[in-house]
């Protein structure tokens, strides 16, 4: 007897139920395999120092050493450097969303000779790597007396905050309807009043993405603050991290396995949780300047 | 205000300065508006990139003062510099292998979840998550897992009966490729751009190859690869540019070794410019990867114009 009498199913319908079962099956397996390091991730960081490699891998450690956690978060300046971090997303994003809207709202608003010319020049930027102008900047923030602070990371980001954003908000704005601006004019207001009371207060979907896009770039970065920050005191967590596996001067020892998991861990955690619940900004953001660009 | 409406009507009886029209003003807000940009770009782009020229065309050991010597930084890397060459040798590889595969797997995980796959959202977050874990993070994980004799990968494989596994970071052979898979687990990263792109794809236009007799393989080659080949030529111009600008992962894990084995392009002049003082040669090294990534885009850019379908032309 088949099965397709058992259930009262006709070939169409036993066919359309195995591809979708072998579909399912393909996309489970592939998402465990992704999944897999950052459970392994999670679990090295629960483990006790010597049971961190074992053959056969143990999943759960025995036993969860959960004081893993506060024990580490002790042992490494760990708060300083999460100030340290927050510091330069901050200033980053202030400095970004005043400035890269200002920009993107006269590109996309206001008439002036040379404008096209002008945004022609914002999109090519994108191409130049960082590293071209690396050098010379790092120069010019050395002869400043600004090594060793966040102002290298920051300051740039009050001009616009780099062609990326201003290419973002710009495509936003010009989705705005155009007619409530220019009735904001007729009505009297200027027009960075119209920027301001008009257009901002419109566009809180397009800063969210710019500021969940700035919150990830700048928490993760680590090329910048390995450049800039040298002393621990200055260091963001990232670079941190890196120099606590090195770490044997006289307060700290060098971080454990178990250690760098933990911090691992930790420092995975906040660009998750923003990634989770604030996924519908983060997705309108990567689509609008992937897809229409 | 009596002498403002005054001054208004003396300036309308004689001939408006420009900035005066509301053309004017527009244009004057236009330009005030896009200053920080236009300030930015000549003090932290135009000015920074000529520097770097004239950098590039010396010997700058940043305690002294540059010394002219025209080409010899090139001339050292194009003739004497081995490991420049292997610095772009190591980085055309790793480009030449992730970039494609990284497309494939991500635009292969786009059309799974495009086929009406229930709980698409929490499928989609599951294959994106790597990409949103810090590179920090990601390098120490996968140091972890790959670790000699120990790690998750060795120990699967002694536990299946594999005697013997490499020592995947520690060995000449293994080093890159390792850090090929650690790229690869990121490549969920293209999944939102394909979803969105394959959720554009109008159904009219596979009724119309239904019509036309095209069968499912036929509708996939016609239809859906055409009409979302910009995303897939964005995301792969995209993954060039990235792949030629990997740092943290061989910095942490490898520092470049074993015997230069992952030795990366930006590794390299890092290490010349903030381990052994050369900023010259190092302007010098950021020159050509411009030049390489420009020359890259463009050629990519034009070899795709063929292939690539725009609506709308």
């Amino acid at each position: 007897m088949q099965l397709s009498t058992v259930f009262d199913l006709n070939s169409h319908q036993v066919s359309r139920i195995f591809w979708r079962t072998v579909l399912y099956c393909v996309l489970a397996l592939g998402l465990a395999t992704f999944l897999l390091p950052m459970v392994w991730l999670v679990s090295g960081s629960l483990k006790p120092d010597g049971q961190v490699f074992t053959i056969p891998p143990t999943f759960i450690p025995r036993p969860v050493l959960w004081e893993n956690y506060p024990t580490a978060l002790n042992k490494f300046p760990f708060w300083v450097s999460l100030k340290n971090t927050m510091t330069i997303v901050i200033g980053v994003l202030v400095g970004r969303v005043l400035t890269a809207s200002l920009v993107a709202y006269s590109f996309a608003r206001l008439r002036f000779p040379g404008r096209n010319a002008m945004f022609v020049i914002v999109l090519s930027t994108m191409m130049i790597p960082y590293h071209v102008v690396l050098i010379p900047q790092y120069l010019i923030f050395r002869d400043l007396g600004w090594l060793d602070t966040p102002l290298p990371i920051i300051v740039p980001n009050w001009f616009g905050g780099g062609a990326f954003f201003i290419f973002m908000m710009r495509q936003f704005f010009l989705s705005l309807n155009s007619e409530i601006d220019e009735a904001a004019r007729i009505d009297g207001c200027g027009f960075f009043g119209t920027f301001w009371r008009v257009i901002l207060p419109q566009s809180l979907p397009a800063v969210g993405a710019l500021s969940i896009f700035t919150f990830m770039g700048e928490w993760n970065d680590f090329f910048a603050p390995l450049i800039y920050l040298n002393t621990e005191e200055k260091m963001t967590l990232a670079v941190a991290i890196r120099t606590w596996q090195f770490d044997t001067n006289l307060t700290y020892q060098a971080a454990t396995w178990p250690e760098l998991m933990v911090m691992s861990t930790i420092l995975t955690i906040p660009p998750v949780l923003v990634f989770f619940f604030l996924q519908r900004y983060f997705i309108q953001g990567v689509v609008v300047t992937g897809v229409k660009g | 205000m009596a002498t403002a409406a005054t001054a208004t009507g003396t300036a309308t009886a004689q001939k408006l300065h420009w900035w005066q029209t509301l053309k004017g003003r527009e244009a004057l807000a236009g330009y005030i508006g896009i200053s920080p940009w236009l300030l930015g770009f000549l003090m932290w782009g135009v000015g920074p990139m000529l520097l770097s020229a004239y950098y590039s065309l010396t010997e700058y050991s940043i305690l002294s003062d540059p010394v002219f010597r025209g080409l010899d930084n090139f001339e050292r890397m194009f003739t004497r510099d081995k490991l420049f060459a292997q610095a772009l040798r190591v980085t055309g590889v790793y480009a030449i292998v992730t970039v494609p595969l990284g497309v494939i797997v991500g635009y292969g995980l786009a059309l799974l979840l495009n086929q009406k796959a229930r709980g698409l959202s929490y499928w989609r977050t599951g294959f994106y998550l790597p990409a949103v874990v810090p590179g920090v993070a990601t390098a120490y994980l996968f140091a972890y897992v790959f670790a000699n004799e120990y790690g998750l990968a060795d120990s699967v494989l002694q536990t299946i009966g594999i005697e013997d596994p490499p020592n995947w970071f520690g060995s000449t052979k293994w080093a890159l490729p390792s850090l090929m898979v650690l790229s690869l687990w990121g490549a969920g990263g293209g999944l939102i751009l394909y979803l969105a792109s394959l959720q554009g794809v109008p159904t009219a236009l596979y009724d119309a190859a239904k019509v036309d007799g095209a069968n499912a393989w036929g509708q996939f080659w016609n239809v859906t690869i055409p009409m979302t080949s910009p995303v897939i030529l964005f995301t792969f111009i995209m993954g060039i540019i990235n792949s030629f600008q990997v740092f943290t992962s061989a910095f942490i894990i490898t520092s470049g070794g074993p015997v230069n084995s992952t030795l990366f392009y930006v590794l390299y002049l890092y290490r010349k410019g903030w381990q052994q003082l050369e900023m010259g040669y190092a302007a010098g090294l950021a020159w050509i990867l411009f030049i390489i990534i420009f020359a890259l885009t463009i050629l990519v850019l034009r070899t795709s114009a063929r292939f690539v379908h725009y609506e709308g032309e």
